[in-house]
């Protein structure tokens, strides 16, 4: 049987250290704009032009087209496809799969190439997953040491959230 | 999975609505969408087929408010409810933090709302959770139909556990906001019981 993924808690230390992966591989691969997304659609961290974007149907419509595609390797055989490139006109979608429930997402046009793309993701790529490695512990650890904020929520407080 | 994001101070989760094919899990969300002040809403995405059948997905953002300083965020998804996208119901199941089944209230779909409930029971299954210990919410859907099925024998072929249950009628809106509060309230009422342990 399967694991239960655990619930994913970011700390803002965390947080600021996958950010600054996103903004260093925007920054090399000469990208418009980089994002993690949790495989179940969350949107972690973004970086670069973000300027227009809906980035929260951009990380729910990634991980559905990753989840859509890791089915698809499995029918074939395939334990996963970790690389999908999309091509268009302008722009162009790279995303890659870390430590098997990220989802590293970079969109970039003409000013770079697949080649250096794919070369710096590379690099981040191995940056975040040992960075993920970690967050996953301490999301474990939150939620059996009480770490979470909702040790501290009453009965109260969510009545309140309903009560209109 | 719920997600807790400290720096922007945020919790998300993910709620599934499940059922038979048109039995009304995307006009739910329609109707949630349409009734939604736009600054607590994201943009609705529906993945459907030419004939507005679900094909993958519908996805609406939504958020409920704030409990001690964090914005809670709920991610409602549909399924698509034809016996044949079974492959694409098992992904959009993954991380789920709540389910509402949403049940047909016509006689003549009693077999398609039986054959739905065991397949959500399979599919759950094979992602490690199950039905009864997760947050989950029955709505019996159309109750203003002619042709709608008494009311004791849904419960007892749907919701013989007893979980809270709710007669809707997604088209008008009635049963729509008790079904996603009582399902939202006991994702966050288990999120805080894990908490605690």
């Amino acid at each position: 049987m399967p694991i239960v993924d655990t619930q994913l808690v970011l700390y803002d230390d965390d947080y600021r250290r996958v950010l600054a992966v996103c903004e260093r591989l925007a920054r090399d691969a000469h990208a418009k704009s980089v994002f993690v997304v949790d495989k179940n659609g969350q949107l972690l961290a973004e970086a670069g032009d973000i300027r227009g974007l809906d980035t929260t149907s951009l990380a729910s419509l990634t991980a559905g087209s990753v989840a859509a595609t890791g089915g698809l390797a499995k029918l074939i055989g395939e334990d996963e496809f970790p690389i999908h490139f999309h091509q268009g006109q302008r722009d162009n979608l790279h995303m890659t799969l870390v430590a098997r429930r990220i989802i590293l997402s970079v969109i970039f046009d003409e000013r770079s190439s697949l080649g250096l793309v794919r070369l710096r993701v590379k690099k981040a790529t191995a940056e975040l997953a040992r960075l993920f490695e970690e967050i996953q512990k301490k999301s474990e650890r939150a939620r059996s040491g009480g770490g979470s904020p909702f040790a501290e929520i009453t009965d109260d407080d969510i009545d309140k959230l309903f009560s209109e | 999975m719920s997600f807790i994001n400290y720096a922007s101070r945020e919790i998300n989760c993910k709620i599934v609505y499940y059922g038979p094919g048109l039995c009304g899990k995307t006009t739910n969300l329609q109707f949630i969408y349409s009734k939604t002040n736009p600054e607590l809403k994201g943009k609705m995405i529906s993945l459907a087929t030419e004939t507005e059948r679900t094909l993958f997905f519908d996805f609406l953002p939504l958020a409920l408010g704030q409990i001690r300083g964090f914005k809670t965020r709920f991610h409602l998804y549909t399924v698509p409810g034809q016996v044949f996208y079974d492959a694409s119901r098992k992904l959009i199941l993954k991380g789920v933090d709540g389910v509402v089944f949403v049940a047909d209230s016509q006689v003549e779909r009693m077999e398609a709302n039986v054959e739905s409930l065991d397949n959500l029971r399979i599919n759950l299954r094979e992602q490690g959770y199950e039905l009864e210990k997760i947050p989950y919410v029955v709505q019996f859907n159309k109750r203003d139909l002619p042709n709608a099925a008494p009311l004791d024998e849904m419960r007892k072929m749907l919701n013989p556990g007893g979980v809270l249950e709710f007669e809707a009628c997604a088209t008008s809106g009635e049963g729509v906001f008790e079904t996603l509060k009582a399902v939202a309230k006991l994702v966050l009422t288990d999120l805080k019981k894990m908490a605690g342990n």
